[in-house]
């Protein structure tokens, strides 16, 4: 027995969920960051499973330049937080005030 | 066969994804995010597709989360201690926004829920040449792109994280 594409594509739903939670509800920037790292995965999963429903390869190549995009965005995102800790100290973005008059 | 695999791996990345979300500090997080990741690439080998799922473990858990590990360790992250003052209304929303969400999700897949007889994984959907060719071919553009992306992450993180070695005034600040 195959396992019906539905299956793939409510576990992505529920993947994404939690990162949304995790990004609304944490407080330190490295956690929001790994929550935001799990949504784009369960998007990555979404299209993979669409691909295979599809029988075609069109969403395997998105994936690809997704997973690269994904990387630029934590190297840049971590140098950011690097250059934050630097100015101030904490990366709890609750205390993290440097565009507030 | 394939379902006993399928639902191993779809509960191990449901409990691990709780775990990055829920756990206070931040490297049981990542290391429990390494778990999600692998457990997603074994659901890409189901769906046919080994080769991103091969690209999922090195790209994710090899550079990726090496990179979270280095700044956690470098900013020396510490346990996020219980809230100072926010908190309560903020968790509540969040909740809220969150089941809303998952809610509007769930009504759509249950709209459009069939249960498809997926035909068998074909050669053309496995197959790395084909893959090789749409990216090199069709997808040129976007692929000639995606490198400029990533020259200029390269830079821009370069940029950000450096110290200011000349000793002059810093615009930044």
């Amino acid at each position: 027995m195959t396992v019906p594409i539905s299956w793939y594509l409510m576990l992505s739903g529920a993947l994404f969920v939690l990162g949304t939670l995790g990004a609304l509800t944490r407080r330190n920037g490295i956690s929001i960051f790994l929550s935001i790292e799990l949504m784009l995965n369960a998007g990555n999963l979404a299209l993979v499973a669409y691909s295979r429903l599809l029988g075609q390869q069109t969403g395997q190549v998105v994936v690809f330049f997704v997973l690269a995009v994904a990387a630029a965005e934590a190297a840049v995102g971590l140098a950011l937080f690097i250059a934050v800790y630097r100015h101030g100290r904490t990366i709890d973005v609750n205390r993290m005030n440097l565009m507030r008059w | 066969m394939e379902v006993v695999v399928f639902t191993l791996f779809a509960l191990l990345a449901l409990l691990s994804a709780i775990v990055v979300i829920a756990h206070r500090n931040p490297v049981y997080s990542t290391m429990s995010l390494v778990v999600t990741l692998v457990s997603v690439a074994a659901l890409f080998v189901l769906l046919g597709a080994p080769f991103i799922a091969a690209l999922q473990v090195l790209i994710y858990t090899g550079a990726i989360v090496v990179l979270f590990l280095f700044v956690i360790m470098l900013l020396n992250v510490q346990r996020e201690s219980a809230a100072p003052g926010s908190g309560r209304g903020q968790k509540w929303g969040a909740v809220l926004a969150a089941s809303a969400f998952a809610g509007m999700l769930g009504m759509l897949l249950w709209r459009t829920y069939a249960p498809v007889q997926t035909v068998p994984v074909g050669e053309d959907l496995v197959s790395l040449p084909a893959l090789a060719r749409r990216l090199f071919g069709e997808y040129m553009l976007p692929f000639q792109m995606i490198g400029l992306l990533l020259l200029a992450a390269v830079i821009g993180a370069t940029v950000l994280a450096r110290r200011d070695q000349s000793g002059g005034r810093e615009d930044v600040r």
